[in-house]
């Protein structure tokens, strides 16, 4: 309880003293975590839209493991994009490994697959209410698909917030290639690694109770915008 | 300037022994009809005798098991359908139809003027900026049938338009579906509202169980139905075979 307590302190200390350095890694976390959902949306939106809306053979089993991808170990992924990256890698000479580009590549791996998952899901249940309406006004393929993922910007926006939460929350992918180094890659999750593993609990726990914050501040707003134009839109 | 080729007539919409399965199970059977421009065609019988299957054949949103639908031309944005429960778009009434004619081809400031132009001809334009999906039951129709009727289409299907609608709607859509006819595009409709059919029809394909019983001009249908089945269904008598 005691510990609870004094990390609460701390984390309040930490927010009215506006450290730089915490700012820093504050900035750091939320520059490759969003930018890292905006790339999984890029990806993950229009890939999970077009299997809802595609039927060939072998589906289900496309449909079921990119299900299973949502659960994607974060060490996983990171071990993998570090070997794709590395020195005798195939994309080494990029010369990226332990900079915010890579973390930024482990985490749209993460997250484009829920982005994805989700998407399918949204778009197949409006693609039952939407179907006929959209073939007797003979939209080509393409365009059923661009108007589907409009229809579905409000559930869609909650598919975003699950890839970027996922994304903010991982440590074991950012660590692997990132390599936690200060000032550079060192990000909220990181930092909250390497305090437990110093021994200082208090402070890692205050970090920790400033990530949540911070998460819970940003789905708050979005899901604030969203509902302010599901309510203007009907 | 070059003026517009003018379109070639869609019509007339033969039905060449049209049948379709479903689970083994004949849902339409040997259908075989030619539908000509002139006249409102409603298509009627009891509920489940394929009514709206046949106008979703027709359309080409469908396509039969056996047997062929042929228009005597490309028919592409020439038909137009509107459905029981209409679906609408989560825009604005003059969006939604300014996302049909976009879909048709048809460009700015032209779209946004026919587009306009269709909800005032179904009294709706006080409605244009409203968003869609909360308008009442009788409005969402009226929107689907400016829609439909913006694109200009040859032919007009209408699945139970007024099926879920109390009487004043109805009426108001039943004079809307008479302006689109007075301005030359065929109706073709489902309904299995007697009383509807005798204020609408020119002309009764009359479907039971999948096959089409009967066919005849609306008056001789109503006053001398020839099979068994479409005199019940005149007299409102429950009768099986």
């Amino acid at each position: 309880m005691n510990d609870l307590t004094s990390a609460f302190a701390t984390a309040i200390d930490l927010i009215i003293a506006l450290d730089a350095e915490l700012l820093a890694i504050i900035a750091l976390s939320l520059r490759v975590s969003l930018t890292a959902a905006v790339l999984a949306g890029l990806i993950g939106l229009p890939l999970g839209a077009l299997i809802a809306l595609s039927a060939f053979p072998g589906r289900g089993a496309v449909i079921a493991v990119l299900n299973a991808l949502m659960g994607l170990p974060p060490v996983v992924v990171g071990l993998l994009v570090y070997l794709l990256l590395s020195r005798a890698g195939p994309l080494g000479e990029l010369g990226i490994l332990f900079t915010p580009s890579a973390m930024v590549i482990a985490q749209t791996v993460l997250v484009a697959p829920i982005v994805a998952a989700l998407t399918r899901q949204t778009i197949a249940d409006l693609h039952t209410e939407y179907d006929e309406q959209l073939r007797s006004l003979q939209l080509r393929r393409w365009e059923s698909l661009v108007t589907l993922l409009w229809e579905g910007r409000f559930s869609l926006v909650t598919a975003l917030l699950a890839g970027f939460g996922r994304a903010i929350a991982e440590v074991g992918a950012v660590m692997i290639v990132g390599g936690n180094i200060n000032h550079v890659t060192r990000v909220m999750t990181t930092t909250i690694a390497l305090e437990t593993s110093k021994g200082n609990l208090s402070l890692a726990l205050g970090l920790g109770f400033i990530l949540i914050a911070l998460v819970i501040v940003i789905n708050a707003a979005a899901l604030g915008v969203q509902h302010i134009a599901q309510r203007a839109q009907g | 300037m070059t003026a517009a080729t003018p379109r070639q007539s869609i019509l007339p919409l033969e039905l060449r022994g049209v049948s379709l399965s479903r689970g083994g199970r004949a849902l339409l059977n040997d259908v075989s009809a030619t539908l000509q421009a002139n006249g409102r065609t409603l298509v009627m019988g009891p509920n489940g005798a394929g009514k709206s299957l046949l106008m979703r054949l027709c359309h080409g949103l469908i396509a039969p098991t056996t047997g062929e639908v042929v228009w005597a031309a490309e028919r592409r944005h020439a038909q137009a359908m509107v459905f029981q429960s209409p679906v609408l778009l989560r825009r604005s009434a003059l969006s939604n139809v300014e996302f049909a004619l976009h879909a048709a081809g048809v460009r700015d400031p032209e779209r946004r003027e026919r587009a306009a132009a269709a909800l005032q001809q179904a009294g709706i334009a006080h409605l244009a900026q409203r968003q869609a999906r909360v308008l009442s039951g009788g409005e969402k129709q009226k929107l689907a049938l400016a829609r439909a009727w913006a694109i200009r289409p040859e032919v007009l299907f209408l699945d139970e338009p007024t099926a879920h609608l109390d009487p004043s709607a109805t009426y108001a859509i039943e004079q809307l579906i008479r302006s689109i006819d007075d301005s030359g595009t065929k109706i073709i409709m489902s309904t299995h509202d007697l009383s509807q059919a005798h204020r609408l029809a020119d002309e009764v394909l009359f479907l039971n169980q999948g096959r089409l019983a009967e066919r005849a001009e609306a008056r001789a249908f109503f006053e001398q139905p020839q099979t068994r089945a479409a005199q019940a269904f005149v007299n409102g008598e429950l009768y099986w075979e």
